[in-house]
């Protein structure tokens, strides 16, 4: 073991309180940063993530909406002009609402009420049961956790509570199918047939829906999905009065998902920055106190090289425990959390955050490094420059 | 037997404003291995920038110091950092040890510093603390220590790498006349039997009786350079001193 190396673990292990203080210190801020990466993850996949996982390529808007959903809506005739063009493998009319599932002991479950074709893009693929079958079919296939909160397995029936005028009505669903998770507007998604949608989506006056109803958007697959461009410029020019993106562009055009996530970023920033600040005053405020051992050392002919590198093996140690600590700790309460709770702990972002994390110790230190550099060893006699 | 310190027209100015102030001037003796001295004066007489100079952690405006052969102006600022830890030991008025290493580890720093942490440094650090008679505190840390025990720890450490100079700065400025006593008799004891040649910087007259000389600093000059058994009554008060010949000396007093 190197001088540096056995000065520094020393000292650890001589005060061990002091340290373990600064490694809780950034544990916490380790929970903070790893939380707000997740809260972002958690809101943005709730509202992207099943426009993400799509099995689409594109998604077309009536040309009006300026890509927003709620805005958009696209008849049968569109549809089938679309399906018509080449290079146009298929096409699934989306449309989207929410409902509410009624619980016995709790408060009504939210959800997106998402119409769908059997068998056509936008109908999710199932984990456990079987897709939609008919059109006009009482069924359902609810997501991964509609399933956690609801208790419902498949073959149950689910109670759908929509506003009809100014009355609730109550429709009741046979559960067909279980998919992943597949949030939409940070609610969990219940899928069913396009018209059985059209019949208990939420309306001003009631009405038994028609029997092919105008849809939101419309999901496009295409024959090749590299030539994505050029058959968005192809549907825009050959179809009138729509506009057709990618799905990306479609969920980052989702209201409020580009500044909330902004906004997220922003706040996992300024924890981090807090986080530099505050080793940086640690380590600064240790430099301090030491200037006469520092000096002694010195004086005693340890290099420069020896005092650096110890105190940089201080500060990647003290960083190191603390995250290990906070990420533990941040596991450890989001095994707590209900699904329901946006908090999505995904790998690249966790590890983006962890990476950011272990800079700050370094990046903070430096200054109390270059403090400690310039210590003289003249401090050992009483003697300064 | 060869010199093992040559101080030779040592100065040392520093810049004030438009002026300069000198704080040592033309200052020059030399040391035999195995004599201990005692660098005496009053503040400000320039006795801890000569043994920051003898340190090499000060650079001499001019003059040269020569240990062990060697020129200290001649080296490079790592060549400095690396010939103190070889071959010069220290031992400081306070501050003394590292605070988190036990005495054992706080002696065997310098063996590790220099890549002598082996086997027999280790014999070497264990055997300097039982003759200094730490045996039973060897795993104190230095806050577990009185202060006499903690000089002893930092003579122990000054010696481990049978270095060449020993500079003691004012070792006994924090202890107890008892331990004071102890420590100096403790430091001059081991530089004789060891062959190393010491200097210790002291305001304290009474440790002088230690030192083979006494090198008497005043307004930065070597006032004069006097034995432990000549009248001391002049380093209280410099206006009675009679002169020492220049044999006594061990080099040629300038300015007396």
């Amino acid at each position: 073991m190197s001088t540096a190396v056995h000065l520094a673990l020393k000292e650890i292990l001589r005060n061990r309180g002091r340290f373990l203080l600064f490694s809780m210190v950034v544990a916490l801020i380790t929970v903070l940063v790893l939380f707000i990466a997740a809260l972002g993850e958690g809101l943005g996949s709730g509202n992207r993530e099943y426009i993400e996982k799509l099995n689409a390529d594109l998604i077309a808007y009536q040309d009006t909406a300026r890509l927003s959903i709620a805005a958009s809506r696209v008849d049968c005739t569109t549809r089938r002009a679309i399906r018509a063009v080449e290079g146009v493998r298929d096409v699934g009319p989306i449309g989207f609402s929410s409902a509410s599932i009624p619980m016995d002991d709790r408060e009504p479950q939210d959800v997106s009420l998402i119409g769908v074709e059997p068998g056509k893009p936008g109908e999710p693929p199932v984990l456990r049961g079987a897709g939609l079958l008919r059109s006009s079919a009482d069924e359902a296939i609810i997501d991964r956790t509609v399933a956690l909160m609801t208790r419902l397995r498949v073959g149950d029936q689910l109670v759908i509570r929509t506003t009809q005028g100014n009355e609730y009505e109550f429709y009741t669903l046979q559960v067909v199918g279980i998919t992943d998770s597949r949030k939409y507007s940070i609610r969990p998604s219940v899928f069913v047939p396009i018209v059985t949608w059209d019949k208990i989506r939420p309306k001003a006056v009631a009405g038994p829906g028609e029997d092919d109803p105008a849809c939101n958007v419309i999901a496009v697959q295409l024959e090749d999905p590299a030539q994505i461009d050029a058959m968005r410029q192809l549907l825009q020019a050959r179809v009138s009065r729509i506009e057709a993106v990618d799905r990306q562009t479609a969920y980052e055009n989702t209201p409020g998902y580009t500044e909330q996530q902004s906004t997220l970023a922003t706040q996992n920033a300024f924890a981090i920055l807090i986080g530099v600040l505050v080793i940086g005053g640690f380590f600064q405020i240790q430099t301090l106190q030491k200037v006469p051992q520092i000096g002694m050392l010195k004086a005693i002919g340890t290099p420069n090289s020896t005092v650096a590198v110890a105190a940089i093996v201080q500060i990647i140690a003290v960083t190191l425990v603390g995250i290990a600590i906070g990420g533990l700790a941040a596991w450890g309460l989001s095994l707590g959390l209900p699904p329901n709770i946006p908090i999505v702990f995904e790998l690249r972002t966790g590890v983006t955050a962890l990476v950011s994390l272990l800079l700050t110790g370094p990046i903070g230190g430096l200054v109390s490094v270059r403090y400690s550099l310039r210590v003289e060893p003249l401090t050992a006699l009483g003697l300064g420059s | 037997m060869s010199t093992a310190l040559e101080a030779q027209l040592v100065v040392k100015e520093y810049p004030v404003g438009a002026g300069k102030v000198t704080a040592v001037d033309e200052a020059s003796f030399s040391l035999q291995p195995g004599e201990f001295v005692a660098l005496v004066g009053p503040s400000g007489s320039g006795k801890t920038t000569m043994l920051a100079i003898l340190a090499a952690l000060l650079t001499p405006t001019s003059g040269s110091i020569i240990i062990d052969g060697q020129d200290l102006a001649q080296m490079s600022q790592k060549e400095r950092t690396r010939f103190r830890r070889r071959k010069i030991g220290f031992t400081f008025q306070s501050n003394n040890l590292v605070s988190y290493l036990t005495a054992l580890e706080n002696v065997e720093l310098l063996l590790r510093l220099n890549g002598e942490f082996n086997a027999a440094g280790k014999k070497r650090a264990r055997d300097l603390l039982v003759l200094l008679g730490m045996e039973e505190r060897m795993n104190s840390l230095p806050r577990q220590l009185s202060g006499g025990q903690q000089q002893r720890v930092a003579i122990a450490r000054s010696l481990i790498n049978q270095p060449t100079l020993v500079l003691a700065d004012e070792p006994t400025a924090s202890l107890d006349t008892e331990r004071a006593f102890q420590v100096v008799e403790t430091l001059a004891t081991l530089v004789h039997k060891q062959n190393r040649a010491g200097i210790m910087v002291t305001h304290d007259l009474r440790m002088v009786e230690f030192a083979d000389r006494i090198i008497h600093m005043l307004d930065g000059r070597v006032e004069r350079i006097i034995t432990p058994q000549d009248d001391l009554s002049c380093l209280a008060d410099p206006g009675e001193c009679r002169l020492i010949p220049d044999d006594v000396l061990g080099f040629e007093q300038p300015g007396v």
